[in-house]
């Protein structure tokens, strides 16, 4: 009788147990998870974030349209730029309200629709910073995921975009592509002055 | 009663619904649609932007790219208008008049300076962007919203563009001076209705 009443209050207690830790609990991350593991959920995050991937295309196509030195430095400094930031990131507190990313869309799109010669060392200095601050963002947000290794993702996939892209807009010679990438840059930086209307209306 | 235990249990389990906030980044892809759709669900921005392709080709390099680039870059000043809660009195009537006037200028080719073309573009561009910039849906991300309409705008302008393209042929010319015509007819009949 006694063995069957422990057995008994032995299984409520392994039921009760099993429930409270098994039980789902409140989902509240917004990052992408892959399953795939943490690098490939930094890649994902990267590819599926808008503020952060269009600055970063828009980096390739200034490089591209300033030519080979440019394009050799922002290939290597900007990545490592992103890099830092998002370790420094890692150790953070929470994110800005104001959407500093509207900066870069801005910035890097009147570059490119206006066509402007910066010299290489200012765009190396720029496309660094550019680097540092969107990392830093990226370096909050995945903080309680993929970390360090979702940085180094993000990292590579920054590498081969930048190559790609720098390298495919320095190949092309006709004068009227020159014009698509400045009008493609003309939609990046009126993106960056929407941003900033959005985040004033509170809907950004 | 190990089985109505572990019944118990599954049921538990199974009824004991997660509550799961934001996991789920709604409205992003819809936002990026809604963007894409809206330049073109009226007509009147349809053909006002695809007459500011046309006349920029007409009027050839540097028009041709200038216009283009003028367009967003003013389209987006004047959303973000909207969005500041600036009014702009008649936009509908503005949007109206844009296409008057562009198609006429298709219609004439018309050959002013460079700086007058480009400012009359972003003139109108206000109008425009302020319509787009008020109507964004509750929910929806506002970036990719912004995305999908100043592509779109780019989409409808290099439609105009290609149209002009045949302006090299003499019966080309002539196509696009009918074009021209039609356009501004039909910002005629949009501005009827703005003030009817």
């Amino acid at each position: 009788m006694r063995k069957s009443v422990a057995n008994r209050a032995g299984l409520f207690f392994a039921a009760a147990l099993s429930t409270v830790l098994l039980k789902p609990s409140d989902a509240a991350a917004h990052l992408v998870t892959t399953g795939m593991g943490p690098v490939y959920d930094g890649i994902g995050h990267l590819l599926l974030t808008p503020e952060d991937l269009v600055p970063a295309l828009a980096v390739a196509l200034y490089a591209g349209l300033r030519g080979r030195v440019s394009g050799k430095r922002v290939l290597f400094f900007f990545p490592l730029a992103w890099l830092l930031g998002g370790l420094a990131g890692l150790f953070a507190g929470s994110m800005p309200t104001f959407p500093l990313s509207a900066i870069s869309f801005l910035l890097l799109g009147a570059l490119i629709a206006a066509d402007l010669h910066l010299p290489d060392n200012v765009f190396t200095v720029l496309a660094a910073a550019i680097g540092i601050m969107h990392g830093f963002f990226n370096g909050i947000a995945l903080k309680t995921g993929p970390a360090g290794l979702g940085l180094l993702g993000i990292m590579a996939t920054l590498f081969v975009l930048v190559a790609i892209v720098s390298a495919f807009i320095l190949s092309l010679k006709p004068p009227w592509t020159r014009i698509v990438v400045r009008v493609a840059g003309s939609w990046v930086a009126a993106m960056g002055l929407l941003m900033v209307g959005w985040f004033f209306r509170g809907q950004g | 009663m190990n089985f109505y235990i572990w019944f118990l249990v599954l049921a538990v389990y199974l009824v004991w619904a997660p509550s799961v906030q934001a996991h789920v980044q709604q409205g992003q892809a819809i936002g990026f649609i809604t963007g894409l759709e809206h330049p073109w669900s009226g007509l009147d921005h349809v053909l006002a932007m695809i007459a500011v392709g046309i006349w920029g080709a007409q009027l050839g390099i540097p028009a041709l790219w200038i216009l283009p680039v003028t367009f967003p870059m003013v389209m987006s000043m004047g959303a973000m208008m909207g969005l500041l809660g600036i009014p702009l009195p008649g936009i509908e009537i503005g949007i109206a008049v844009s296409a008057i006037l562009l198609g006429a200028m298709v219609l004439g080719e018309v050959r002013p300076k460079l700086f007058i073309a480009a400012v009359m573009v972003g003139f109108f561009a206000i109008f425009h962007g302020h319509a787009h910039g008020t109507e964004l849906p509750a929910g929806q991300s506002g970036l990719l919203y912004s995305m999908g309409f100043v592509i779109a705008t780019g989409v409808l302008h290099g439609i105009g563009i290609l149209i002009g393209t045949i302006h090299r042929w003499p019966v080309g010319k002539m196509a696009l001076r009918g074009a021209g015509a039609f356009i501004a007819a039909m910002g005629f009949f949009f501005l009827w209705q703005a003030v009817a």
